[in-house]
């Protein structure tokens, strides 16, 4: 087996033993980026020489006896984290020169722990958007198929995993943007409960709404980079102290005899893929064979959640957004009239359309007039929703699910239909308007595209999902890897 | 409700965006459609529900009233196109 | 007919907080350009507030010292504006749930009026950066100020006229200085007043339309403009013509107020909370914690003064309107005993030379161990009491020392016979008709030769030897 193709834990016990170097390991990953990169096109830009030097430090501490999980473990980060002195875009024209002074808290605890970032991944501009085209720079394929999307908006942070550029990844997730791509991509992907990891450093859409996690090769992993990225943060007044912190390894148990596992029937009707459908059923067939006790339960507000979030997420963005006026950082017109113009010539040619569609959607919703019929109301839903899962939550302690709709779709399919587009999230959203964990895993296929289950838990439950996952992954053993078909450029 | 092109334009003046007439028309259009589908959360009768503005709740996060050195101010301005005199440099303000 | 003017305030005062509301930088005045910006009050992309703990202690103390309801919940939102001083384009402010409300102040008028002038809220928020404008072809910007936290406070439109604006300004200012949560120094920007007036007929109950004043550099400026505005607004009315809502601006120089440039739009804020940070709560430990942590108000300080010092009640009022003032006082107190001659000298010489040359409390040089060592040249006869007001403008122009002043000018009094006594033969040639005078029994006579020999030695003879000398010679 080729380096690239390890997991973490895989490259932990070669590391330990000494068999393979921290620079080995990085060098293999590079040389890997090298090959799929151009068909691909995962990465906003590769961090060769950081990545070097890191893994040389990463030698120095394994060679001390400090080596812990990830010490010389290659990362790619979603560019919407910041990087000290390392570019940091969101994949926009307005920040493509934007080079932050600080690390994010995440960045921190990576570095801290010894992890090699070797680039930073693409994403859908400052994680607008379920496909990864709506970049600036560049729009990333689908391993499996590089005539689809990858999902997104952590698209490039998923592909680069399924394509092996490194052995895990950091994303975003707004409304699904780590659990969809995962879906997409065929991996594993976890956003974690709000609140469990500092927002510090993470470039800003929606701040009730965001949230970092991992995408990696397998469950295992998620549970090893939670460990690393989890925590209060006294940065991020939204970090929550009082969890004591745990080690998700401990969830790792193949035993769920007796786990109460629930299904929505909402998430089972019109706009289900057959294909998708199929392989969640007999993913539930499976949950019961290893013992578990499925139930059905009922989201009655789950229709409404987009559209709650829809106003949520863009309110919140057009405020968070305003700060891009090229004035301190980002891209500044050359040409204006005045003040009033400078910043509207500014803001016009540095956001993308989609940017654009959520800060005029989203300053609507907040205008004098409109504040009550929409903000307000979006936030009243979100209590209704809450109360939704609280009521679910009284009788399961997982609700599995599809993580979308579809299979990866075409590159272009929906561009110019924003709504259709919007609906790549409508299971994975609500979600992130309870402010709950959700995992998503390959449970299948359908024509030869990974098929993404979701896996729900109660708030800062990462450890009964984990364990939910774990168990699964075992009783399924999804071994398929993707094929880099199609997409002659 | 739906959004004319009055509005959308009364809108992109609060929010510093600027459209060509063609972007405009395409805009509102969308933007319109995009609105049509929240206003089904006006189907809900939300009267006595409190509105979540924060998911988890928790309260009174604070910090410590203790002075840290600020950051050089080489590295507060190295993102800025304009500068001058350690100041970063905006057109000319009449106020 | 006539009209009345409904005069509302809004203060801003700047917290006497060690570093800013949401980050770590230091609030100090001053210092270079940008020097006191970090990732936090700059607004990078992914930074976030933390808020400061003393904030919210200070600004309940504010709340607890002007009689305020203390809000048990209240959160922070985000006021939405584009201007280049305001980095993240959002405001962290407080909307619909201020920390503290309904309080009020009470004023008294020059005719002797009580009257309690209501206070809707007091809220807690971020400071904006600083715009220079002096360049040709750009304005600079220095965030070294963003950041800093504010307390606004919202009066209700309860003032009548400009004296009341004054005097409610100077009695929380008073407040504010008492609490010790804000140094209030209008010089520096750390208090900073806009002011609405209207004017109405006498007995309407409806309001007129609300002109917004700015560039209030003082609370006399503040006076001055309204003063100005009302009139202007009357005598729109009188001439049949509608006042326009509007922002002016007092022009000092002029002594008008001037329409500022009408903004290209209506402002929007489009407030909302801020997902940021989360709510704060103060409950009823807190608040007591808080409550015993105040400082004594001016009342009471008024009322020990008297009670302490033996001191008139009109003086106590006085020294005790002003915090600084009152420690200075007190200080004094501690070194020198006569709280009466102390109070005497305050109320007396320090009052004029305030009122003479402008200056605040503050900004006085004279330390309270300089003040007891004059006070102490005079008990001791090194000099005389009318040197002692020389020494005194001198220690208030330069901060020196007394007995140094004394040295340096030779003011010691006078005291030797035989000089003294030469002094008084001189008078007594030179002025025949008042020794005449006095010789035919007008004793009153006596005060002026005395004062002849206190004008010839520059009022550094000893007054009590100067009489008996003259007495002697007078009578041989």
């Amino acid at each position: 087996m080729e380096l690239h193709e390890l997991k973490i834990h895989e490259l932990n016990d070669l590391l330990k033993k000494k068999e393979v170097s921290a620079v080995d390991v990085t060098k293999a990953y590079l040389k890997r980026i090298n090959e799929v990169e151009p068909k691909v096109d995962a990465l906003i830009c590769k961090t060769e020489d950081f990545a070097l030097k890191k893994a040389e430090e990463a030698d120095k501490m394994i060679k001390d006896g400090n080596i812990n999980d990830l010490t010389g473990i290659p990362v790619i980060i979603k560019d919407n984290m910041c990087t000290e002195n390392i570019r940091t875009t969101c994949a926009s024209k307005m920040l493509e020169d934007f080079v932050p002074p600080y690390n994010a808290t995440v960045v921190e605890n990576l570095n801290s722990l010894g992890a090699v970032m070797v680039g930073k991944a693409n994403l859908d501009e400052f994680a607008m958007g379920s496909s990864t085209e709506n970049s600036a720079f560049k729009t990333t394929k689908n391993p499996w198929d590089l005539e689809r999307v990858p999902g997104g908006s952590s698209g490039g942070s998923a592909a680069s995993v399924a394509a092996d550029e490194c052995a895990f990844s950091l994303g975003s997730d707004t409304g699904g943007s780590i659990r969809q791509p995962a879906s997409l991509c065929g991996v594993v992907g976890m956003k974690p409960t709000y609140g469990l990891v500092s927002r510090y450093g993470l470039v800003a859409f929606a701040s009730s709404l965001d949230q970092i996690g991992p995408i990696t090769k397998d469950v295992t992993d998620c549970a090893i980079v939670l460990n690393a990225i989890a925590g209060h943060d006294p940065k991020d007044s939204t970090s929550v102290d009082k969890m004591r912190k745990k080690d998700y390894k401990e969830f790792l148990k193949e035993d769920i005899k007796g786990m109460k596992i629930g299904y929505a029937k909402e998430f089972f009707r019109q706009g289900l893929d057959e294909g998708v459908k199929r392989s969640i059923e007999a993913s539930l067939k499976i949950f019961e064979e290893l013992g578990a006790e499925i139930r059905e339960v009922s989201l009655k507000y789950i229709d409404y959640a987009l559209a709650a979030y829809y106003i949520v997420s863009s309110a919140e963005a057009s405020s968070n957004l305003a700060r891009y006026d090229g004035i301190r950082y980002g891209y500044a017109a050359e040409k204006y009239e005045d003040l009033i113009d400078m910043y509207m010539v500014s803001r016009s040619e540095g956001f993308g359309k989609e940017v654009k569609r959520r800060i005029m959607l989203g300053t609507y919703a907040l205008s004098s007039g409109y504040y009550d019929a929409y903000y307000n109301k979006a936030l009243k839903v979100r209590t209704l929703i809450k109360q939704d899962y609280e009521k679910a939550f009284q009788n399961v302690d997982v609700i599995v699910g599809p993580t979308s709709p579809t299979v990866a779709f075409k590159i272009g399919e929906r561009v110019e239909d924003p709504l259709a587009m919007y609906l790549a999230d409508v299971y994975t959203v609500p979600v992130n308007i309870a402010g709950l964990p959700g995992l998503s895993m390959p449970c299948g296929l359908s024509d030869g595209l990974p098929v993404g289950l979701q896996i729900v838990g109660k708030h800062f439950d990462e450890g009964t999902i984990l364990n939910a996952a774990y168990a699964f992954e075992k009783a399924l053993s999804f071994t398929a890897k993707p094929s880099f078909k199609g997409g002659a450029r | 409700m739906s959004i004319t092109k009055d509005q959308v334009i009364h809108v992109s003046k609060l929010a510093r965006l600027k459209f060509s007439d063609d972007e405009l028309e395409k805009f509102s259009h969308q933007l319109d459609s995009i609105i049509k589908y929240v206003d089904k959360l006006n189907e809900l009768n939300t009267d006595g529900v409190e509105p979540t503005a924060h998911i988890v709740p928790i309260s009174n996060v604070f910090r410590e009233d203790v002075v840290v050195p600020s950051m050089d101010r080489e590295k507060i301005l190295m993102n800025a196109k304009e500068k001058e005199d350690g100041c970063f440099k905006v057109p000319k303000i009449i106020e | 007919m006539n009209y009345e003017a409904v005069i509302g305030l809004e203060v801003h005062a700047e917290l006497l907080t060690k570093t800013k509301i949401f980050c770590n930088c230091t609030t100090e005045f001053g210092g270079e350009p940008n020097t006191h910006v970090c990732p936090v009050c700059l607004g990078l992309p992914g930074t976030l507030p933390v808020l400061n703990k003393k904030v919210v202690e200070y600004a309940v103390k504010a709340g607890l010292a002007l009689n305020c309801e203390i809000s048990k919940f209240s959160k922070m939102d985000r006021k939405n504006y584009f201007y280049p001083d305001l980095p993240k384009a959002y405001q962290i402010s407080q909307y619909d749930l201020p920390l503290c409300k309904n309080g009020y102040v009470e004023i008294e008028t020059s005719d002797g009026v009580k009257k309690k002038i209501g206070l809707t809220r007091i809220h807690i928020e971020e400071d904006a950066g600083k715009l220079m404008h002096e360049n040709v072809d750009g304005s600079l910007v220095d965030y070294n100020r963003t950041g800093v936290p504010l307390i606004e406070i919202v009066s209700e439109p309860d003032m009548r006229t400009p004296e009341e604006a004054y005097l409610y300004l100077t009695k929380l200012k008073s407040v504010l200085e008492y609490s010790e949560v804000s140094d209030c120094k209008m010089q520096e920007g750390s208090l900073r007043v806009d002011t609405n007036v209207s004017v109405r007929p006498v007995g309407s109950k409806e309001f007129g339309t609300k002109i917004e004043l700015k560039n209030l550099n003082s609370f006399k400026a503040v006076q001055k403009a309204l003063e100005y505005e009302i009139k202007r607004q009357i005598k729109l009315l009188e001439n049949g013509e509608t006042i326009v809502q509007e922002t002016r601006r007092w022009n000092e120089q002029k002594g008008i107020t001037e329409a500022m440039r009408s903004k290209e739009e209506a402002h929007d804020y489009r407030y909302f909370p801020d997902p940021d940070l989360v709510p704060i709560i103060v409950s009823d430990e807190w608040k007591e914690e808080i409550r015993k942590s105040l400082p004594e108000m001016p009342e009471h300080k008024k009322e020990r003064f008297v009670a302490q010092y033996g001191i008139p009640e009109y003086d106590a009022s006085v020294i005790t309107a002003s915090k600084p003032l009152a420690d200075f006082f007190e200080k004094c107190v501690l070194e020198y005993s006569s709280a009466k001659t102390v109070s005497n000298w305050i109320m007396g010489e320090m009052m004029r030379l305030l009122k003479e040359t402008g200056k605040e409390v503050e900004e006085v040089l004279i330390k309270p161990h300089q003040m007891a060592s004059l006070l102490n040249l005079i008990d001791n006869g090194t000099i005389t009491g009318s040197i002692a007001k020389t020494v005194f403008e001198e220690m208030f122009a330069t901060g020196k020392n007394p007995e140094e002043i004394v040295d340096e000018k030779g003011l010691k009094q006078l005291s030797n016979e035989d000089e003294l006594r030469k002094i008084a033969l001189k008078v007594i040639e030179d002025n025949p008709k008042s020794v005449e005078d006095y010789k035919n029994g007008k004793d009153k006579a006596i005060g002026f030769l005395v004062g002849q020999i206190m004008k010839a030695t520059k009022g550094k003879a000893n007054p009590q030897l100067a009489n008996k000398i003259l007495l002697e010679e007078l009578s041989k």
